[in-house]
This record gives C-alpha cells, sequence and structure tokens, in this order.
C-alpha cells in the first residue's frame, strides 16, 4: 500500500471571453470562475474573442459608470498560476487594436488557432 | 455519458434557461446521467420560488423543481450570483441548494461532458 495520495484529476479548462467589459456582467463574472478553477489545480486558459478582446485594453476608467476597474484582476492572475492567455488576431484587427494595447502579456493568435486550441480542452466555458 | 450542465441566464427573458431544461430531461431520459446543474449570473434566478408565470405559461421554476425530485438532479445554485440578486436560502423552491462556485469546477472535472447554455 503506497501513502502517496490519488493523483488528482486535471483537466484543461478553457474559459471564452466574448462581451466588452461593462454594459453587461459577464466579464466580472468570468473572472471569478477563473479564479476558482486555478484554486482547483486546474489547467486553465483564458481566451479573449469578438469585444472580448475590449476587457484587456490599457486605459480603462470605468469608475464614471459606477463599475470597479477590475481589468487590473486581469495582470493579477498571473499570482494565481494563470499564465495562458490567447487573443484573437483576427478580433484585435476588426477594432483597430493591436498587440500594443493590451495590458497583459498574452498569445496573440489567428482564429484558426483559437479553433485549435478549443478543440484540444477537456472544458470548455463561454460567456 | 455523464453531463455537468451550467445555467448562465434568467428564466423567462432568455431561452437559455429552457434549453437548458430540454436538454438535462432528454439526456435523462436517454439513460445518461446529469451530475449536476449549476445556477451561475441571471441563471440564479431560475431558483427563485416566488416566480409565478400566468397559467397558460410553463412554470420554469417549478419545472426544475419536479427534475430534482424525480430524477434526484442536484441543482446547485452559486452563493456569490445570488446573493448579487437576492437569490438566498430563503427563497430557493425545492430541490435548489446554495453553494459554491467549487462545486462548478469540481462538476466539470468529474463529468464526461460539460455544457454551457447563456447568451
Amino acid at each position: 500500500m503506497s501513502d502517496e495520495p490519488e493523483a488528482a484529476v486535471v483537466k484543461r479548462f478553457l474559459y471564452v471571453n466574448r462581451k466588452a467589459p461593462h454594459g453587461t456582467v459577464y466579464a466580472l463574472e468570468v473572472l471569478e470562475m477563473v479564479l476558482i478553477a486555478a484554486m482547483f489545480d486546474q489547467d486553465v486558459h483564458v481566451a479573449f474573442i469578438d469585444d472580448g478582446v475590449y476587457q484587456v485594453k490599457k486605459g480603462q476608467t470605468p469608475g464614471a459608470l459606477e463599475m470597479k476597474d477590475f481589468s487590473k484582476t486581469y495582470r493579477a492572475l498571473e499570482g494565481y498560476g494563470v499564465e495562458k492567455l490567447f487573443v484573437e488576431q483576427e478580433s484585435l484587427t476588426e477594432r483597430g487594436l493591436t498587440q500594443d494595447d493590451l495590458l497583459v502579456p498574452a498569445e496573440v493568435i489567428s482564429r484558426a488557432q483559437m479553433a485549435t486550441l478549443m478543440n484540444s480542452m477537456d472544458v470548455v466555458l463561454s460567456a | 455519458m455523464k453531463f455537468a450542465i451550467l445555467v448562465n441566464e434568467g428564466p423567462f427573458n432568455h431561452q437559455a434557461a429552457d434549453s437548458a431544461y430540454r436538454f438535462a430531461r432528454a439526456a435523462l431520459d436517454k439513460g445518461h446521467e446529469v451530475l449536476r446543474v449549476f445556477f451561475y449570473y441571471d441563471g440564479v434566478l431560475n431558483g427563485n420560488k416566488h416566480s409565478a408565470p400566468p397559467s397558460d405559461d410553463r412554470n420554469i421554476v417549478a419545472r426544475w423543481s419536479k427534475l430534482a425530485a424525480d430524477h434526484s438532479v442536484d441543482l446547485a445554485v452559486c452563493v456569490a450570483a445570488g446573493l448579487r440578486r437576492g437569490i438566498t436560502e430563503e427563497v430557493l423552491a425545492p430541490g435548489f441548494r446554495i453553494t459554491g462556485l467549487g462545486q462548478l469546477v469540481e462538476s466539470a472535472i468529474d463529468a464526461d461532458r460539460t455544457i454551457v447554455f447563456g447568451d
């Protein structure tokens, strides 16, 4: 009999952000899901596509909307072991943005690569 | 197959709550297992016992309660999302319970497929 604990299951999780940071609550509550999955030591990936790319745009000042500037949290994700961030190139280009506009170090990948990434996951949660 | 289901929208405002229910029902009818239905975002409103639609409309909340009674499906409401929206123990319909987001991660780990219903 081994005293080793049974190896915990680690799944590949992908959280897909598709919506602008403000206007709806989706972005904020996805962040809460991401942090919890990280606490469970899962292999967490976070993607930003469509208007979701605005979530990681520099220079957000949502105070006038009486909203918290939770964009800071994306920079703190690294401290929770969440380092695999992906931004879709086409979504940036369509919105006149480039990698220089992003407030986090993220890997910019093509739409086709995003599809491959999604396909390689065990669990994909989007909002 | 073992399914975990995530419901991200409230009842009546969005088809997601209906689709999630119909998916769960169909899966169970086919002999699959539904490990947990987790309610997040406005989805927590699916557990509000004070929901009282007109009698000629489907009763979404009662429908979930019956599913839980018939098949012992775990209807889990996120505590943080619920608190924001006034969904607490006192207003829960039968079969629902309040729990943490950790239970969503746990069911996604245990399930063969996690299906998200939302906008």
